[in-house]
């Protein structure tokens, strides 16, 4: 088969899983609504409570669910490729720690600020991510000409340890409610509430994608290794450098939506390359629309199992990639 | 070098320790304020307010990092809290009555060896706020002076239940943690615990009765289906009129919710309604004029 034509298998197969996961998903839920009455547009909107809990609660639910799904799920092959390290996550580097720092600050001290009509708690996530992914940079291309990824790993899972050194820290002098928080906003909540915070996200993860469609080739000569990929005329630091705030920025933005959602960014690359092979071209479509399709269908039984008290995404995910991962591991060795 | 220094330390300490608990002295003085102690340290804001009410304040020496009223609390030492209470500072102090949370099982241990009386704390809901309040009246030899101050607020709560008991029970629902300016991390009370005991004597019906638990994670579904007629949310700390009134629009995006399309949604950021001690009627009250205003118009 070319790799057009298996480009075009993946992305058919996997697009109609995540279609078929979006459409499914708003019809599920702590309740039961009618949706004729949802799509009834002679009465009112703001008097139709159908309605509204189709449109205001769980469309943008599901909407940020497969963006946030589809930019970590595709972070995380970008992450491995860079790295070369089958063990790397959009959050190996830092970026969720500083973003959870930010998010923790915000909820700590009540921040009201917040800018393109986001709120405080995604916008300071958001701000965090990119002071971690900054500090991390710095670093590794300090010393070197190029972009050391060996440099870059040690950095970022060391900044990961302050980081949240630092969390633990303000958080114990913190009251109660407010470490709560924190330790729920780390659990990954897709309820947005509202489709700003995804309109925001947007054209920030269109630039990360679009670098992603960019770079699958370069990646597949990077995973080669980098010396490998000089001599067949790479420039390696450059697309090493693009990969890097690509990734970063994907997750950045993905968090600041949703929070550290763990596991979609392991899980998802590793269980698509089980079914396409390891051809970046055709792992990064195929594991963006898996993710998709992954976090929503996650998220429905996040608010459906115990209905109508609700389990934190992330600890769904966690349940369901824990397991998975092992038997990875095992199959491997 | 740190090694021995700590070591030496904590022989240090058991030791003296132990020559505390072993000084007769020290357990015949125990016994003999156990009637009526005068030198009190108390780690629970919520029974500091209630030593103050019965007349016991002068006797409280120390308070919880946490203690905000009365304003004498602001002059006297701060000894910790439910999670790093500072046993050295109490000990040094030498209270003669430390109020301690039961939870606080490291710290109980300590003073127990310590030979230092103490008084036991559970957090729980209304009915027992009155309940602590008579036992610690009693522990400090103070029955007389509790009993009346238990008598006022229980005229206060009954006065209150009175003016609401003919009018309807609006379905309310109790907010105590949000994210600033958004409809995220909502937390709400559930069926169970002290903002749902005084909601029920403010008389309105909870929107979560029927979830058995203290904290419900409220989603933005969960509230449209549920349809509250008044929300309270409830917070610590000051808030300008130009911020109350954003957070209260942040609201908006639930238009189909009776209490937002009928403008019933009130911040209250005052202390008596999340103390559970002797101002909880005053709290209730401040509930009730929000749940029924109609009932206090004058």
């Amino acid at each position: 088969m070319t790799i057009r034509r298996r480009i075009a298998v993946a992305t058919i197969g996997f697009g109609a899983t995540a279609l078929a996961a979006i459409t499914f998903a708003p019809l599920a839920g702590s309740t039961t609504i009618s949706l004729s009455r949802a799509f009834d547009t002679s009465r009112p909107f703001a008097e139709n409570v159908d309605a509204q809990i189709f449109f205001v609660a769980r469309l943008p639910r599901t909407l940020a669910g497969a963006l946030v799904g589809a930019a970590l799920a595709s972070a995380g092959v970008m992450f491995q490729g860079l790295l070369r390290n089958p063990l790397a996550t959009p959050f190996t580097l830092g970026v969720s720690a500083g973003a959870a720092l930010g998010a923790m600050l915000a909820l700590t001290f009540d921040w009201t600020i917040g800018f393109a009509g986001i709120s405080a708690v995604p916008a300071a996530a958001f701000v965090g991510a990119g002071g971690a992914v900054t500090i991390v940079y710095a670093l590794a291309t300090g010393r070197h000409r190029g972009l050391s990824t060996d440099v870059l790993l040690l950095a970022g899972v060391t900044l990961n340890a302050f980081f949240s050194a630092l969390i633990l820290c303000i958080q114990y002098f913190s009251d109660f409610a407010d470490a709560h928080r924190t330790l729920r906003w780390l659990m990954g909540d897709l309820d947005v509430s509202s489709y700003q915070p995804i309109l925001t996200s947007l054209p920030l993860l269109a630039v990360a994608f679009a670098g992603f469609a960019w770079l699958a080739r370069p990646l597949n000569l990077l995973s080669m290794g980098v010396d490998s990929a000089h001599t067949r005329g790479l420039d390696t630091a450059r697309a090493q450098r693009q990969a890097f705030f690509a990734a970063s920025l994907a997750t950045g933005a993905a968090v600041a939506v949703g929070g550290p959602v763990g596991f979609i960014g392991i899980i998802v690359p590793h269980l698509v390359r089980l079914l396409v092979g390891s051809d970046h071209r055709v792992v990064l479509p195929a594991s963006a629309l898996f993710g998709a399709a992954f976090l929503v269908a996650c998220d429905v039984l996040a608010r459906t199992v115990i209905a109508p008290v609700e389990i934190p995404v992330g600890v769904i995910t966690a349940l369901l990639g824990g397991p998975f991962f092992l038997w990875l591991l095992v199959r491997r060795t | 070098m740190i090694a021995v220094s700590r070591r030496l330390a904590i022989v240090a300490l058991v030791t003296a320790l132990f020559l505390a608990g072993a000084r007769p002295a020290v357990s015949v003085r125990a016994a003999a304020v156990q009637t009526r102690p005068s030198r009190i340290v108390s780690l629970i804001p919520a029974v500091t307010e209630m030593l103050f009410a019965i007349g016991a304040g002068p006797q409280v020496i120390a308070v919880s990092s946490f203690d905000l009223y009365p304003p004498q609390v602001k002059m006297l030492p701060r000894v910790g809290a439910l999670l790093d209470p500072d046993l050295e500072r109490i000990l040094s102090l030498r209270p003669d009555l430390v109020v301690v949370y039961h939870s606080q099982a490291d710290l109980r241990r300590q003073l127990e060896r310590a030979g230092v009386p103490m008084y036991i704390y559970k957090h729980a809901g209304l009915p027992d706020v009155l309940e602590t309040m008579q036992a610690v009246g009693a522990r400090i030899g103070r029955a007389p002076e509790t009993a009346a101050a238990v008598k006022k607020i229980q005229d206060h709560l009954a006065r209150i239940r009175a003016r609401v008991q003919s009018l309807g029970r609006p379905r309310t629902l109790l907010v105590f943690s949000r994210d600033a300016l958004a409809l995220r991390g909502i937390y709400a009370s559930g069926g169970i615990g002290f903002l749902d005991d005084m909601l029920e004597v403010a008389g309105g019906e909870n929107v979560f009765d029927d979830l058995r638990r203290q904290a419900v994670q409220a989603t933005t579904e969960l509230i449209l289906a549920r349809r509250p007629d008044v929300i309270v949310e409830f917070r610590s700390g000051e808030l300008s009129d130009g911020l109350r009134s954003k957070e209260i629009a942040a609201w908006n995006a639930l238009a189909a919710v009776p209490a937002v399309k009928n403008r019933r949604i009130a911040i209250l950021t005052d202390q008596r309604t999340v103390v559970p001690g002797p101002r909880v009627a005053e709290g209730t009250e401040l509930i009730a004029r929000i749940v029924h205003p109609e009932a206090f118009a004058k």
